[in-house]
């Protein structure tokens, strides 16, 4: 209700501005100009303005630096996270020097330059030695720019094989994600949508033997300091997994398997600990006391107490849920990584127990059609990752 | 010459039709006049322009105040997709998609080009009207229809599109997967089908017109730099838009013949899809090849627009004329290798991903030198700061602020974190949206007095501009922050993570501002509809302007010129040339109209 108080409040005061111009308008003399065409008296107020409005860019630049700039997100969880955070800090320096002095001279020659009768503009056509060199700093700049950058792309994106990643598969469907691990072989079982049923949940290709020691999570765990490399595939629509803590991100695909690597390098409750998570989280969990309070006077459900974990979001707009498709990640040492690990039943040991209690379906939360499961043409191999469709 | 062109000369003044009667039907509607199709498709954009901000303001009040219930969304959106008062998730989406399809095409295509390509070309160029003015009506009737079948789509069932301007496939071709593909979709693909060969039309026309009706010595290198901007964002036009009707048309196969061009190994709704072997990564290329040179095609138009407008209010040619015509050429150029970086992590190949940063980042050499070129024009000026020069120095700086983010985005390695979040939303629309809005406002408030012969009210639109300016920046500023922090857009609510929750005081400034700077707006469309009627007579060249369109009467003719087309014999930014004596080339006047012949001690430059 208050907002729209404020937002009558508002329109209120556009009407009082109109109106208030209008009374301007009537109290000038008859003989005043009337021609709608700028006079002396307009471009002294709107060169004044435009000063002042270069002054509020400069404000509300150093305000949401100030304010907001702690919103980056903490220190990168990846190895190549670090280079990414070096680049992006350049880019935003030099995109910042350039924005100061180019608004500045902007909106100060604006000022500066405001029109009088009695002034005379300078016939200036041409200077093709400025003119070059503001074309000339921009080439050498951003040539340094795309160089850097590009480097840095070649190290993101190109898989180092010899490291011996650790492959895991994430899957992801409308509105959920799964992760599936490779197991001892490291190699992933063929998979298909085609051979989707009953706790066969990713389609996984039973007659493959490098698929029986595979395991299938709904929590993605990732052992500190081991590479990874994921091998994305979709169920049903494109989805994008982006993992904003790792500086990582790429698409999903349906009928193709794109993928990404990196090292994750600081575990869960490393970076729980650190002083930018505190503080944050500290933040947070006092402005969901304060709802709490309201929630409790409506007699609602309270919001848990936030701790930190990182997540998985999809970054794709892939449906009506597209906003709560979500999956936690926990990084942790490679001795809790493998213990977990452990735990975990491998796609093999699923099927049998499936196939033991044939007649009573498994609770599969997407029961399939029991169609095409002899269609084995056309599995993707793990290999043609990121084939350029070209 | 087409016939219109060497059509004999009538004085028109007193009469309108001694060789043929004009009927309310032929001038208002069916017209091939092209100075009433300019105005058909301002007031049509500027309708759209209504709907669409309106529907922007309704998700920015969704994403503040997530899943409250607001009279305004149960009277506006009704009980079905906003029961009790609260939007559905879907409904957010089909208003993401619909806003962003409204004003990318409907407002900033046709409502900026289709209304000052079809004003300004015949008249800057010194024509007596369009090479068809048939076609010309043509387009304009296409426009309207595939804006009533957009604007019909919101009344479906199942509800209009939502799959995001860009449509994507499947989620676009599969009615399971959302509820929007369906008919909604449907329409909307027959909307645009509409759209592009409107679009198409026009574009062809413009280019013939430029190319062959230009009057005597109206050399290209004469041409003002809005008919230059005109005439490449024609032919950008039309080597870009075909490409995305046949994506269109491959997604309407898809959709309801059973074809496979972007679908493969679907399984959806507990059923395997018999499409095998498409690619959503192929419809990706097809969009974005018209998608890129869509945001020139947008944005060349305001900064033509803004040329013109800054030269004729600083009192000074344009800084650096073949500079700005080069980055023009280069900029179009450009724009149609470029389209990949918005495909940076879709999963097409990394090396192509290096080679379109490489051309991406060259983009912006052009828009730098054009930045510059803008700031040296002001450089000793005599400003005159009419509300039409307010909005182009407006868009010289949103364009800057814009344009130096794109460094952020066009660069494939920060593009991996920031790609599709609030950073991008941010981005663009600074450098295309509100700088093309401002072109708009700019050019409606410099052409009013040739548009309808009356003044728009300078005070209301030094109101509009300086309550836009800080609104937008409002808008927009503060979005980058909550982008690069991580948070997607498209997102219903953010609510599902506890750790963007420090955001959400973020998203309440950026919704109160827009919510001020939409209702501002209303200051301009009063000024606009009241000034048709009531502002106060034109004067026949009320800027003081060189460009051949002042020269025609303030009474709208068929044909714009009473008696001989006029000659020109210089170019158009001859605004306080002085001879050798100090004095300006004709004396007591600080520009010379591009009709008038050299004088004597007049240097002539290289014009």
């Amino acid at each position: 209700m208050t907002v729209f108080l404020v937002i009558i409040v508002l329109a209120l005061l556009a009407v009082t501005g109109w109106q208030i111009s209008k009374i301007f308008q009537l109290s000038q003399r008859p003989d005043a100009d009337t021609s709608q065409v700028a006079n002396d008296k307009d471009n002294r107020l709107n060169g004044i303005l435009m000063l002042a409005f270069v002054i509020f860019l400069y404000v509300i630049t150093i305000y949401c630096f100030w304010e907001y700039g702690r919103f980056y997100l903490p220190e990168a969880a990846s190895e190549h996270g670090g280079e990414y955070d070096t680049l992006m800090f350049i880019s935003i320096a030099l995109i910042m020097v350039v924005q100061i002095i180019t608004q500045g001279l902007l909106h100060f020659f604006a000022f500066k330059y405001k029109g009088k009768k009695t002034n005379k503009a300078l016939f200036y056509a041409d200077n093709d030695k400025l003119e070059f060199i503001w074309t000339i700093i921009p080439v050498i700049v951003l040539a340094g720019l795309i160089i850097y950058g590009l480097f840095t792309w070649s190290d993101i994106m190109n898989i180092n094989e010899e490291e011996d990643p650790m492959v895991i598969e994430l899957y992801a469907y409308q509105f959920d994600w799964r992760a599936r691990y490779s197991g001892e072989d490291n190699t992933l079982g063929k998979a298909n949508v085609r051979f989707i049923e009953g706790v066969n949940q990713l389609g996984v290709d039973e007659s493959d033997s490098y698929a029986m020691d595979d395991k299938v999570v709904t929590e993605l765990h990732l052992p500190v300091g081991r590479p990874v490399v994921f091998k994305l595939r979709s169920q049903d629509v494109l989805h994008s997994a982006y993992f904003p803590f790792f500086r990582a991100q790429m698409n999903v695909v349906p009928g193709m398997i794109t993928q990404f690597g990196f090292t994750p390098t600081i575990t869960t409750e490393e970076m729980r600990e650190s002083e930018y998570m505190v503080d944050k989280v500290k933040s947070v969990n006092e402005e969901r006391n304060e709802r709490n309070k309201e929630l409790i006077a409506q007699g609602e459900p309270t919001l848990d107490t936030y701790e930190f974990d990182y997540f998985l979001l999809c970054n794709k707009i892939c449906g009506q849920a597209h906003y709560n498709m979500q999956m936690k990640i926990i990084v942790e040492s490679e001795e809790d990584f493998n213990a977990w690990l452990e735990e975990q039943p491998t796609f093999g040991s699923t099927m049998e127990d499936q196939n033991k209690d044939a007649e009573e379906p498994a609770d599969a939360q997407e029961p399939a059609s029991g169609e095409g499961e002899q269609e084995t043409e056309n599995a993707p191999q793990e290999d043609d990752a990121v084939a350029a469709v070209d | 010459m087409s016939a219109i062109a060497n059509a004999p000369a009538h004085d028109h003044h007193d009469d309108h039709g001694h060789h043929h009667k004009e009927t309310f039907i032929t001038k208002y509607i069916f017209s091939t006049d092209h100075k009433m199709i300019a105005k058909q498709y301002l007031i049509t954009g500027l309708i759209m322009g209504i709907v669409g901000i309106a529907m922007s303001i309704l998700f920015r009040i969704q994403l503040a105040w997530p899943e409250q219930s607001f009279w305004v969304f149960e009277a506006l959106l009704g009980d079905k997709w906003a029961p009790d008062g609260v939007m559905t998730p879907s409904m957010y989406l089909a208003l993401v998609t619909i806003h962003g399809t409204i004003m990318v095409f409907f407002v900033l295509t046709a409502g900026l080009s289709g209304t000052f390509s079809n004003l300004l070309i015949p008249l800057q160029i010194g024509a007596r009207d369009m090479a068809s003015g048939f076609l010309n009506m043509v387009s304009y009737w296409l426009f309207f229809l595939s804006s009533v079948i957009m604007l019909s789509s919101l009344f479906v069932e199942s509800g209009p599109a939502m799959a995001g301007w860009t449509i994507y496939p499947p989620l676009s071709a599969l009615p399971q997967a959302i509820s929007g593909s369906g008919t909604g979709m449907t329409l909307w693909l027959v909307s645009m089908a509409i759209f592009i060969a409107s679009s198409l039309l026009g574009s062809l026309n413009y280019i013939v017109t430029v190319l062959n009706l230009r009057t005597a010595g109206m050399s290209m290198t004469r041409l003002p730099l809005t008919i230059w901007a005109f005439f490449v964002t024609a032919i950008i036009g039309v080597v870009s838009f075909p490409v995305l009707l046949s994506a269109a048309l491959l997604l309407i196969m898809d959709r309801s013949f059973g074809t496979s061009f972007f679908l493969s190994d679907i399984f959806i709704q507990g059923e395997v899809l018999s499409h095998q072997g498409g690619s959503p990564v192929l419809f990706e290329h097809l969009f974005w090849f018209l998608g890129h040179p869509e945001v020139y095609i947008v944005l060349l138009p305001a900064l033509g627009i803004t040329s013109e407008i800054i030269a004729t209010n600083s009192r000074k040619p344009i800084f650096g004329y073949r500079a700005m015509v080069a980055s023009i050429l280069a900029i179009a150029f450009l724009s149609t290798i470029v389209w990949g970086h918005h495909m940076f992590v879709s999963g097409m190949n990394p090396f192509l991903g290096s080679v379109f940063t490489f051309t991406t980042l060259l983009i912006a050499i052009p828009s730098a030198v054009k930045a510059f070129n803008y700031i040296t024009t002001l450089w000793k000026g005599n400003l005159q700061m009419n509300p039409g020069m307010l909005f182009s120095i407006g868009l010289v700086s949103t364009f800057i602020t814009g344009g130096l983010t794109g460094i952020i985005l066009g660069d494939s390695t920060l593009d991996i974190n920031v790609h599709d979040t609030y950073f991008v939303v941010a981005h663009f629309h600074l450098v295309m949206g509100i700088s093309a809005l401002y072109g708009l406002f700019a050019g409606v408030y410099h052409w009013f007095p040739k548009m309808f012969g009356r003044m728009m009210n300078k005070n209301l639109g030094y109101i509009h501009f300086w309550v836009t300016a800080v609104g937008a920046y409002g808008v927009f500023f503060p979005m980058h922050f909550i982008g690069i922090a991580g948070l997607p857009r498209r997102y219903y609510t953010n609510t599902n993570f506890p750790y963007f929750d420090d955001y959400a005081d973020v998203n309440v400034i950026i919704t109160v501002a827009a919510i001020i700077t939409a209702l501002v707006q209303l200051v301009f469309i009063y000024n606009f509809f009241s000034s048709i009627f009531f502002g106060k007579k034109a004067v026949q060249n009320p800027w003081k302007s060189n460009t051949l369109e002042w020269t025609t009467p303030v009474e709208h003719i068929h044909g714009n010129w009473p008696g001989k087309i006029p000659s020109v014999y210089r170019w158009a930014y001859d605004y306080s040339k002085t001879r050798e004596d100090g004095e300006y080339v004709i004396p007591g006047q600080d520009f010379v109209p591009q009709t008038v012949p050299l004088q004597e001690n007049e240097e002539e430059l290289n014009h």
